[in-house]
């Protein structure tokens, strides 16, 4: 009965708000065409010390049988559509609807349709493969009968046939994933709501996800809101609702983002310079909006008025060559943010960089040689050696799990090392931590500032942790504030600042001892793409003045940034080198210019992990 | 209508077994349920006694003599004292001020000359007043050591002693005076409180933590069929804990059980209900299972612990007090397994409890579904 009125709407039957114009018009509405329609959602959660509205006046629709990707960054408010959709939250304005009932008054009803996916993907993790099955065919009330099949369908999709009897918390990131994805389709949902399901998972995972989810709407006509960190998979989406700080930037099919950059966007490549080089002069220059780093070339996009005559922004590179290239989602989101940002505050100002030339790469200022680090059985990191020069930018790739941060924390003497040496800054890591830890700067995962603080504060305090004080500590408080633009907030308390803000206090902070070395995990994670080019180019400055960096992402393209990389899985090292010979390992025939992702993909199927996680 | 009470047959199904599965796989639950009991009755069944035994106590005797020695033999064989002879009674004092001693028992020179003679023979006792308990206690067994003296004394004479009244004393219920018969049924209900509400207020948090309530909640699943899945399990394995004690209250501590196993079984599931609701109630508020262990110790075992009656007595207690108790479940628990264990099955007490015991059950599970909404904020 229910099933009835949630296919079609019945004439006279209060149809979708939406569509009220069109039914005036007596034409008949094909009401699931539209599977969640909402119109002025607006939530707000009280906080200390003021309320966070998650989403702002929030009016969007998502089609029937397709894939329709949520943007934003961290904050923007996806995860609170995504719960309002769900009926786990009650908004304060507006109405949000899903296969035509109401969410809020008919939350039992859209929770027996739609199919949803936290972030942490609500597996027990001390039930197995098949018991966490069997839990969600229990409480979507599937009948006996037809599990056997379902079951065999979903484990053959997912590759987790040969782990049935495996404990869900001792599968590897990516599989988890995998199981929380086929647990929610164990009852073949109509509308599948996916939060963030693909990030920090490594990429082979990433691209059987999206098999996954792509045979479910073509086969089953299943509708997918799916949302996302990684711009990249925006372009795979049939349309996407870019959000930022709560509010609707645009909603379309992505190529309408990219559409009006055709023609402005181009790669520069200069014999002569570096490609950082070349994206710090880009990007000083008033017609470029974007520059970001590709392998050994830099990618650029340009104004209107510049777009024309590209030539005349290498005025000043020698020997340079600019070529056009088609424009992709995240050129359009930037744009749009950049329209947005500026129109709202203070045009961007350009990050102050370094006059000092360029400190000489003299000499390894870590080594590392045949490092393990054991938890009981489990082998977090598994010999691993590499060097870094002094002044490099130094870059880990790896997904959720890989052993970055495991291994971050042994470089940093947080954590002992099972075995291996570790010299950081001439000193052996595993005899004298101390002296090693006064001459690195560490800016942890999650950004470990106190939120009650205020950001001076907070200045203040690591300073004399560091052992700053009198003069050297005011001049370097003064330094932070300045170079890091935290001047005019200096009073607030930081846990009230956006995620941009908290990141820049917390590099400061860490930075405070003026280190040689500085150690950066997983920086960029969940900050906006403008936030994160502009942490970048902070990096290159201060590489600029001889500092190197180490530095850990699960952003591929990010990992162009560095001057040489190490791809990391299951504890391992799969790679290391420049990201040019790194991509330069998976050119085929059919792939010349392979991507980062096209790459490690390569690599993890030429070196399956033991254990076959990845069978 | 009958499919759908076919479908939640089915959730609660797989609701339950996963809750069975977890307890198996997660000692945690097996340990408060079974280890934690046996760990607090050994300790606090053992180290919490009222009974004043073996106090030390100074016996200063300025002039021995034959009386002198018959009174401090009279000492030696309380099982109430252990003396020890001091010489001087500023040695005693200072054995007093070291806390060597509890009690000086000090005979003056002139003690065997005036009993001879037939004059009052005054006996001195410095009794330590700091525990204002025991103090009272060894000050009455003092009295009952030389009372006892006396009629010795009077046997040997060949005479009786003349008492104006004979007081004719029977103790019922425990006769034996033994203070662990009646601390240990009390202790059961304080364990119990801690078991029960830690229990259900864990496991809740537990699945907040680690995001898992997020996904439970978007499945067609009732909140009235999450809470009944929680509760079924964690009943069980509190009656296997509940079990576990009485066979230790019985075996270990030897203490009586008089009343009948069912009522005992009744009494236990309404306050295990009790409990358990306790332990759903904190975790519609906290989250976070160290959040949700250190209310569920504060609110339920410390209370439990001082206002259920089962170590003080409920009645010596302040009016306001006293009816702030009402408040605490373990009191009704208190009462009824303090009967059933030494008095038997005495409906007068255990039907009120029990009463009050539901009502206790109604009202938190009752409040927890109200307060459980199929929502995040």
């Amino acid at each position: 009965m229910m099933d009835e009125s949630a296919a079609s709407v019945v004439p006279g039957q209060p149809a979708t708000p939406g569509h009220s114009t069109q039914n005036d018009a007596a034409k008949p509405v094909v009401a699931d065409d539209v599977v969640l329609w909402a119109e002025g959602l607006t939530k707000t959660f009280s906080a200390k010390p003021n309320d966070v509205t998650a989403v702002r006046g929030l009016s969007v629709r998502v089609r029937a049988h397709r894939i329709t990707g949520l943007i934003g960054p961290d904050g923007a408010g996806k995860t609170t559509l995504m719960r309002l959709a769900a009926g786990l939250l009650v908004p304060d304005e507006g109405r949000i609807e899903v296969l035509g009932l109401d969410c809020v008054r008919d939350q039992a009803a859209v929770q027996a349709r739609v199919g949803y996916m936290p972030q942490r993907f609500g597996l027990y993790e001390d039930l197995s493969v098949q018991e966490n099955l069997d839990l969600y065919a229990d409480l979507h009330g599937v009948p006996q009968a037809i599990r056997g099949r379902r079951y065999d369908e979903l484990m053959r999709m997912t590759g987790l046939a040969p782990f049935t009897a495996r404990l869900a918390g001792r599968l590897s990131g990516g599989m988890k994933q995998k199981l929380g994805l086929a647990c929610v389709l164990v009852h073949p949902p109509q509308l599948l709501l996916l939060d963030e399901p693909t990030v920090g998972v490594d990429p082979v995972s990433r691209r059987e996800l999206w098999a996954i989810v792509n045979r479910f709407v073509e086969h089953e006509g299943t509708s997918v809101l799916m949302s996302t960190a990684y711009l990249d998979e925006a372009e795979r989406c049939d349309e996407v609702i870019v959000l930022d700080e709560g509010s609707l930037i645009g909603q379309g099919p992505p190529s309408q983002f990219s559409r009006p950059l055709t023609g402005r966007t181009f790669r520069v490549r200069a014999t002569g310079l570096g490609p950082r080089d070349v994206q710090t002069h880009l990007a000083l220059r008033s017609e470029v909006i974007d520059a970001v780093i590709q392998g050994d070339a830099v990618r650029v996009v340009l104004t209107e008025a510049a777009a024309s005559q590209p030539d005349s922004v290498l005025t000043g590179l020698e020997q340079a060559v600019i070529e056009s290239v088609p424009p992709r989602f995240e050129d359009g989101f930037i744009a749009t943010l950049r329209a947005k940002r500026s129109a709202g505050s203070a045009a961007r100002s350009p990050v102050p960089t370094a006059r000092a030339e360029p400190a000489a790469r003299d000499g390894l200022v870590i080594s590392v040689r045949h490092v393990q680090r054991r938890f009981g059985e489990f082998l977090a990191v598994n010999d691993i050696s590499f060097d870094v020069p002094r002044g490099e930018v130094f870059g880990l790739l790896g997904a959720n799990g890989a052993g970055k941060t495991t291994l971050f924390r042994m470089l940093c003497g947080l954590l002992p090392a099972s075995g291996g040496t570790l010299q950081v800054a001439g000193v052996d890591v595993r005899k004298t931590a101390a002296r090693a830890r006064a001459r690195i700067g560490y800016m942890s995962q999650k950004f470990s500032l106190y939120g009650t603080l205020s950001v001076q504060d907070n200045l203040q305090f690591f300073s004399s942790a560091y052992g700053l004080s009198g003069r050297r500590r005011r001049d370097r408080i003064d330094w932070a504030l300045t170079e890091f633009e935290l001047g005019p907030i200096g009073d607030q308390t930081s846990g009230g600042l956006p995620l941009g803000y908290k990141q820049r206090l917390a590099l400061a902070c860490a930075l405070m001892h003026e280190p040689e070395i500085i150690f950066l995990d997983e920086p960029t994670s969940g900050v906006d793409p403008l936030a994160r080019r502009e942490f970048w180019q902070r990096i290159n400055s201060l590489v600029h003045q001889g500092v190197t960096v180490l530095v850990t992402t699960h952003f591929m393209e990010e990992a162009e940034y560095c001057d040489r990389m190490a791809i990391m899985m299951s504890g391992r090292l799969l790679a290391l080198g420049t990201p040019s010979e790194i991509k330069q390992q998976a050119v085929s025939p059919e792939r010349p210019e392979p991507t980062m992702e096209d790459a490690f993909i390569a690599l993890i199927e030429s070196k399956p992990p033991a254990g076959g996680a990845h069978a | 209508m009958m499919e759908s009470r076919g479908g939640s047959l089915m959730r609660m199904r797989g609701l339950v077994r996963k809750e069975f599965l977890q307890v198996v796989r997660d000692p945690s639950a097996l340990a408060i349920a079974f280890v934690l009991p046996v760990v607090l009755l050994l300790l606090f069944g053992y180290g919490v006694s009222l009974d004043a035994e073996h106090v030390p106590v100074a016996l200063v005797v300025d002039q021995p003599s034959a009386d002198t020695a018959s009174l401090c033999a009279e000492f030696e064989q309380s099982r109430y004292f252990r003396p020890q002879s001091i010489v001087g009674l500023r040695a005693a004092e200072q054995a007093m001020r070291e806390r060597r001693v509890d009690a000086i028992v000090h005979l003056r020179e002139d003690f065997s000359d005036r009993l001879q003679s037939g004059r009052v023979a005054p006996v001195q006792l410095v009794v330590n007043g700091v525990d204002a308990n025991t103090a009272r206690l060894v000050t009455g067994y003092v009295q009952g050591v030389y009372a006892k003296w006396l009629e010795h004394r009077a046997q040997a004479a060949g005479q009786s002693l003349a008492v104006p009244v004979a007081m004719q004393q029977r103790i019922w219920f425990n006769s034996n005076l033994r203070s662990r018969n009646f601390l240990v049924p009390g202790l059961i209900a304080v364990i119990m409180t801690l078991i029960g509400a830690l229990l259900t207020a864990l496991v809740m948090a537990r699945e907040w933590e680690r995001g898992t309530m997020e996904a439970l909640l978007v499945t067609p699943i009732s909140m009235r069929e999450v809470l009944i899945g929680k509760i079924l399990p964690y009943f069980v394995l509190g009656m296997g804990g509940m079990a576990l004690s009485v066979v230790m209250a019985v075996w270990q501590f030897e203490v009586p059980l008089r009343g009948s196993l069912w009522v005992l079984l009744l009494g236990t599931s309404l306050f295990l209900l009790t409990a358990l609701g306790m332990g759903l109630f904190i975790s519609t508020v906290a989250r976070i299972q160290f959040v949700a262990a250190q209310v569920a110790i504060i609110t339920t075992f410390l209370p439990a612990f001082i206002l259920s009656g089962f170590i003080f007595d409920i009645r010596s207690m302040p009016a306001v007090i006293q009816v702030i108790t009402h408040a605490i479940p373990a009191r009704y628990f208190v009462a009824i397994l303090q009967t059933v264990f030494l008095a038997g099955d005495v409906w007068s007490v255990i039907l009120p409890n029990s009463i009050a015991l539901a009502a206790m059950a109604a009202v938190f599970l009752g409040l927890t579904r109200r307060l459980s909404r199929k929502q995040l904020s």
